[in-house]
């Protein structure tokens, strides 16, 4: 295997890690509460809106920028979910896709007409520049992104699977009535899944604004890929997402390189439809 | 419930009075339609283009002795129309071909517009001016570079900018003199993403390098809005090419930067065409990684109290950013127009387009380097020129070719960071 070939493999681990963090938030209120959150492209924006204010007002960096990103996203995410998701559920599915599209264009123009059309970028330095691993490029900021990725499936993965409150946000996805019978209040659950969820959301934006530029419509770029995660990992399975991200990564880097760019995402979709004719549950997910 | 009865009442109060003070304008304005990407990934350069139609407007409608002679600066609107005003409606094209298309129709069947400007992409420019020659309103676009765009045989469609062939032999001569001066330049990737922008542009460059008796560049073409093009710098750091020419918009030139410093990889040289490279917003994001690029350009600054001075102090002022090329040739596409409009003295679409066809501006009547405008008959300015400038210190782009306008010599290798 020659050289490069490792380093194509490697970047496109690191950009699928990269994937999948960002789409954790997306499968879980997709798989929990079947909300097609259209929104959530521009959650990841805001994310490195913070990353970014923090940078240019405070010089800090991810350290101080993610907890804050996680923060401020958590309570946009019930406060959302109070103002919008909350009613637009009881309606037909299109007042889902359309309440929550009009929510992702009024953050992106709101983010545009305060912070203007123009392109910013956090120095590539701000979270320790490029690591040399015998002649390998890794970029630290990309590997913190990975590393974060891991950690916050684990991490979801087992607050879904192991622990009470998880126990009873999964009973109100599966039945909503029989849960109230148990005496969980399915609105607070569905509240806090919306704030886990988008602080998930604000922490990938945070991170990935270290490596990306930062625009008001970089949601629209990202948001297609977090979709196409989620549907191949399985609506609302965490590790689907992190395995899917990881395999979307290296199959689009791998192509990109030996075929060509143009084609990679041919590649990508063609193997994405035929395997979701064989599972249309995705990778992980359930019928 | 009353609470959301009142918030609807209130917005649908809010857009009659926003429709009702759209029909008050003037009697006695031009209106004409300005088409840009205001949303979308290339909002950026949509909304330099308006502050520089911004400028425009002002420059034409309020007396500016300060600028001599410039056309149409003297007086306030439009002597030739007994001083009528100028009123421009922007249109968003959204980034998209289809969207422009039906903003173009828009403006023309329901703004009543009587000539259009626009659109920046060349794939947006080439779907909406193909609606204004159906229904017969001039079009004069001053930056879409796609050479096709002048040969389709259409009546209404005028260009001022220099194109895709303009430049491609602009590069060709630049990198002759570049290897006379003792510069490797025997292989060129082009790196060009697959809009009608940067697939056509690449074309044109490999046909008239090999015209010229090149070996045909190393075509390395990318989706546009990429996530990621890591394998694209590797394949580049695999090649090993003597010249890497990038024809790409804002958001990938910048992922490019960012991914090369990222790879450690630096090529020889770095020859831009314009779109991305001229972007203030990407100068401010990773101009200081950037450094050495080469980038060409039509606009240069004039002596303090010329009148190219004091119209990039007045574009500052507006955008609150340095005139860059592309605005720079945006502007000089509705000046171009204007004036015609001024000349004709009607607002009748064939006096105007009788006009258009009889323009000869000459060079101290642009904001622009060119050697004038005259449009041959195909509606291509015959009297497009430019030069090549380059990023020496990160910040601001110097003229360094063709000689005799240089400002400073070129500088190789490519330095990046």
């Amino acid at each position: 295997m020659s050289f490069v070939l490792v380093q194509v493999i490697v970047g496109g681990l690191l950009l699928g890690a990269v994937y999948a963090l960002f789409s954790s938030g997306l499968t879980l209120v997709w798989g929990m509460m079947n909300v097609v959150n259209f929104a959530h492209g521009d959650f990841v924006m805001l994310g490195m809106y913070v990353a970014l204010m923090v940078y240019t007002l405070l010089g800090g960096g991810p350290l101080l920028g993610a907890p804050l990103a996680i923060v401020l996203l958590a309570t946009l995410g019930i406060i959302v979910y109070f103002g919008l998701i909350r009613d637009v559920m009881k309606g037909p599915m299109l007042a889902q896709i359309l309440g929550t599209f009009g929510l992702a264009l009024l953050l992106r123009y709101s983010v545009f007409w305060w912070f203007g059309a123009n392109f910013n970028t956090l120095p590539a330095n701000l979270v320790g520049g490029t690591i040399d691993l015998f002649g390998i490029r890794i970029e630290a900021s990309r590997l913190l992104a990975g590393v974060v990725a891991l950690l916050v499936t684990l991490g979801l993965h087992l607050l879904l699977t192991r622990t009470s409150l998880g126990s009873k946000m999964l009973a109100v996805s599966e039945d909503s009535t029989a849960a109230q019978l148990m005496g969980i209040r399915p609105d607070s659950m569905q509240a806090i899944a919306w704030g886990i969820a988008a602080g998930a959301t604000g922490l990938a934006g945070a991170l990935i604004a270290t490596f990306f530029y930062i625009v008001p419509t970089v949601g629209e770029t990202l948001g297609i890929v977090a979709f196409v995660t989620v549907s191949l990992g399985g609506f609302g399975s965490v590790p689907g997402a992190l395995v899917a991200g990881l395999l979307i990564g290296v199959i689009e880097s791998m192509s990109a390189y030996l075929i060509g760019a143009v084609y990679k995402d041919i590649v990508v979709y063609t193997l994405f439809l035929g395997f979701l004719w064989f599972r249309p549950q995705g990778l992980m997910g359930k019928l | 419930m009353r609470f959301k009865g009142i918030v609807g009442l209130l917005s649908a109060a809010a857009i009659s009075v926003t429709l009702a003070g759209g029909a008050l304008a003037q009697d006695k304005t031009v209106k004409i339609g300005a088409l840009f990407p205001l949303s979308g990934n290339a909002a950026s350069a949509g909304v330099h283009a308006k502050a520089a139609i911004e400028v425009a407007i002002d420059i034409i409608n309020n007396a500016h002795p300060e600028l001599g002679n410039f056309p149409l600066a003297k007086n306030a609107g439009l002597a030739g129309l007994g001083g009528a005003k100028v009123e421009v409606v922007f249109a968003d094209n959204q980034g998209s071909p289809a969207t422009g298309q039906n903003q173009a129709l828009r403006l023309i069947t329901e703004e009543k517009v009587v000539a259009l400007t626009g659109a920046y992409q060349s794939g947006i420019t080439l779907t909406a001016s193909a609606i204004a020659e159906k229904y017969g309103i001039p079009f004069v676009n001053g930056e879409s570079v796609a050479a096709n765009l002048t040969e389709r045989g259409f009546k209404w469609f005028f260009r001022t900018t220099p194109i895709a062939t303009d430049f491609a032999k602009v590069y060709y001569d630049f990198l002759t003199d570049m290897k006379a001066a003792g510069a490797k330049t025997d292989t060129v990737a082009l790196v060009h993403d697959n809009t009608e922008y940067g697939s056509s542009v690449a074309n044109v460059i490999t046909t008239v390098f090999k015209e010229k008796g090149m070996a045909a560049p190393l075509d390395v073409a990318y989706p546009a809005n990429a996530t990621d093009i890591q394998s694209q710098v590797l394949q580049l750091k695999d090649k090993k090419p003597d010249v890497v020419l990038m024809v790409t918009y804002t958001s990938d030139a910048i992922l490019f930067a960012k991914t090369m410093q990222a790879q450690d990889y630096k090529p020889p040289m770095l020859l831009a065409d314009d779109a991305g490279y001229s972007d203030p917003s990407f100068l401010k994001a990773v101009g200081k990684i950037s450094q050495g690029a080469f980038n060409r350009s039509s606009w240069s600054l004039g002596p303090p109290g010329s009148p190219t001075a004091i119209i990039a102090k007045m574009y500052k002022e507006k955008s609150g950013d340095e005139i860059d090329d592309t605005a720079a040739r945006q502007m000089t596409g509705f000046f171009t127009l204007v004036e015609a409009i001024d000349r004709a003295g009607s607002t009748d679409p064939a006096k105007i387009q009788a006009a258009l066809k009889a323009t000869d501006l000459k060079p101290e009547q642009l904001v622009l380097g060119y050697k004038g405008i005259k449009f041959d008959d195909k509606g291509q300015n015959i009297l497009a020129s430019g030069v090549i400038i380059q990023l020496q210190d990160g910040e601001n782009y110097v003229s360094v070719w063709p000689k005799a306008s240089a400002e400073k010599a070129p500088i190789l290798p490519y330095k990046g960071w």
